[in-house]
């Protein structure tokens, strides 16, 4: 292998990762403020995707992009408010079941709203062919796209999570609901904007990845189980470490093309995310005494 | 409570024969052929009801191990061996009488391994993988067990149809009828139809009774306890570990016989078998029972894949099994089935208390 292919592999790699890292951090923001983990999260990332691209017919870009982010927001605030918000200490697995039945029905509205087609936003400037050379790689610029902002967004993520108030009320319920409680937070609106922000976010991945990657009405189940690897090797709840850990995932991905089949891509990452299931659960920068404490 | 079992049992084996004299009587037999294919996956529910409603440990994964049996019997009974005629290996399991000659569609000498050696190798295949993959997969709890086991399904999944020698996204046709004794075979013929109801309800049956005996016994017993409080359980000397362990792998082999019997009745199965939908098409199906109601998961497996089978559903189908999921979840998470929902109707209807509630 010469070193300009080796970039190539990189260069894809981080594409994926940074889109699993998408994904994990949605993750991360429910479990923070809940403990839950929601299976529904990659089909927020489809929704994102696919209401931009009905959306483009009457908006520009920029314009389509955000009321996509809005309406998935929505999406999930409302999801939130129906099926979450009224339960009195619901069980794990009754969690785990709820959210998954949410992502089927989500999955199955959009199969009846959009078809079973693959559908794609442009490309954000250029178009597919268009590349960016840099030393002896070729670029192609909505890979910069992808990580300049997902880089911006996990930025102004721990700006809102570090000072402001509704960001650092979020993180006091994480913390201790009760004591959150007693300082007079609303711990429940908490948990629905919890929801609202993993919706958008999703849906920001959803946009800015789907001219490479493409969105269809099932694709949201692959990405979930791969932003989930990532949440988990970063350590559950630990939104920077997901960013480190979808980057590994994503580049251990995109050299396993390389000695086996593409069609085995998804077997090589479920099995690290089961060897670290099964070897280190509190993820590889997590604290094991931190696991520990949590209940999963 | 012996007799109560006994009355269930008894009903459902008079329930099984009614409904096929009924079919005979008014010409419509043709709903045998997705009531015996409701039988074969009721068979997976009710290993799952066992694992996830006594033992209290879900699975997202038991499509992988219906198709773990599936395939392996298909690919041994379909896969050619005759270019392999003369090698020691081959040559041996010949002489031990393990392979059968037969000509396939186009004329052509096919020589390949027996069904019933085959439904062997898949079962003892699945055991193995059950304890392998259960060993570590069941330490976990919550979340990461739901993880590990849809990321183990989706393993199965990603293998099935990537793999061109298991036809990849096409599956595996043309497997051969098992003949389970001289007059009884398992396979898709029209004039078969009747005795394949009897051997999948029959099959379904003998699990039911099985199962019950486990559930009725210090098995049960410590099932429960584990689901009830495990650190509890394991305070009183109970091996959690162990009976989890052995409870996963059984319902494991009720999910690969189901694939097996299910594949040469079908002559042949493909990657849907295997996907993540399915599986959770069990567990919907376990839920909307009543989690820990092996009668309930029963009659509710029966019908829904029925209706499902019949396409009564239409293109709602994994919709309404999404639906179904969240509204049990929401309402009623202890079941539709739950047998205080009979009381109370009954209680309703009859207008006076339940002896049994004092």
């Amino acid at each position: 292998m010469n070193f300009d292919l080796f970039f190539q592999y990189i260069v894809a790699g981080i594409t994926y990762g940074t889109i699993y890292a998408v994904v994990a951090i949605g993750f991360n923001i429910i479990y923070n403020a809940t403990g839950i983990i929601n299976f529904a999260q990659g089909e927020f990332v489809m929704l994102g995707g696919m209401t931009a691209v009905t959306l483009l017919r009457y908006l520009p870009l920029p314009a389509a992009v955000l009321a996509a982010m809005i309406i998935t927001m929505l999406v999930g605030g409302l999801i939130e408010i129906l099926f979450i918000r009224w339960l009195y200490k619901p069980s794990v697995l009754r969690m785990i079941i709820i959210t998954i039945g949410l992502s089927i029905l989500i999955r199955e509205t959009a199969l009846h709203i959009w078809g079973e087609g693959v559908k794609a936003l442009p490309y954000f400037t250029g178009t597919s062919v268009s590349s960016i050379k840099l030393g002896g790689v070729f670029i192609s610029p909505q890979v910069l796209w992808v990580v300049g902002i997902s880089a911006v967004m996990v930025a102004l993520l721990n700006i809102f999570f570090s000072y402001t108030i509704t960001g650092r009320q979020m993180r006091a319920c994480s913390v201790n609901r009760d004591a959150a409680r007693l300082c007079g937070i609303n711990a429940k609106n908490m948990v629905t904007l919890s929801f609202m922000l993993s919706a958008a976010i999703g849906a920001l991945g959803g946009c800015i990845v789907s001219p490479i990657t493409y969105v269809q009405y099932d694709s949201g189940t692959p990405l979930a189980i791969k932003g989930f690897t990532v949440a988990i090797l970063g350590g559950l709840g630990n939104s920077v470490a997901a960013v480190a850990a979808g980057l590994v995932l994503g580049i251990l991905e995109s050299f396993s093309i390389w000695v086996m089949p593409a069609a085995y891509k998804d077997v090589i990452s479920i099995s690290i995310l089961l060897l670290i299931l099964f070897v280190r659960p509190s993820g590889l920068f997590g604290s094991k005494e931190a696991a520990d404490l949590k209940e999963f | 409570m012996r007799s109560r079992i006994h009355r269930a049992l008894f009903g459902l084996v008079a329930a099984v024969i009614a409904v096929q004299q009924v079919t005979a009587y008014t010409g419509s037999e043709y709903y045998l052929t997705q009531l015996t294919m409701s039988a074969y996956y009721s068979l997976v529910i009710v290993g799952l009801c066992l694992l996830m409603g006594y033992a209290g440990q879900i699975s997202l994964g038991h499509a992988g191990f219906f198709a773990i049996g599936g395939y392996i019997s298909a690919f041994l009974t379909t896969h050619d061996l005759s270019p392999l005629k003369d090698s020691g290996i081959v040559s041996f399991l010949s002489k031990a009488g393990l392979l059968s000659q037969r000509t396939d569609l186009y004329g052509g000498r096919l020589l390949t391994v027996q069904p019933w050696a085959a439904c062997i190798v898949a079962i003892l295949a699945t055991v193995v993988i059950a304890y392998i993959v259960g060993g570590p997969v069941l330490r976990l709890k919550g979340h990461y067990l739901a993880m590990a086991t849809l990321g183990f399904g989706t393993i199965i999944y990603r293998i099935a149809i990537g793999t061109t020698a298991l036809g990849a996204a096409d599956g595996l046709s043309d497997v051969p009828p098992f003949r389970l004794l001289p007059f009884l075979e398992v396979s898709g013929e029209m004039s078969d139809r009747v005795q394949n109801y009897y051997i999948a309800w029959g099959l379904v049956i003998l699990a039911v009774l099985f199962s019950l005996n486990i559930i009725h016994s210090r098995i049960g017993r410590a099932l429960r306890s584990i689901h009830g409080a495990e650190d509890a359980a394991n305070a009183m000397g109970i091996d959690t570990a162990r009976y989890k362990l052995n409870t996963f792998v059984l319902s494991a082999v009720f999910a690969s016989v189901a694939g097996v019997f299910l594949t040469h009745y079908n002559g042949g199965i493909g990657p849907s078998e295997a996907s993540i939908m399915k599986s959770v098409r069990y567990v919907a199906i376990v839920a909307v029972g009543g989690m820990a109601n092996l009668w309930g998961a029963l009659v509710m497996g029966t019908l829904l894949n029925f209706l499902s089978l019949r396409g009564y559903l239409g293109t709602y189908d994994d919709a309404v099994f999404g639906g179904i999921l969240i509204i049990i979840m929401l309402f009623v998470p202890q079941g539709l089935l739950h047998v205080d929902v009979f009381r109370g109707l009954r209680g309703l209807v009859l207008r006076r208390p339940n002896e049994k509630e004092t």
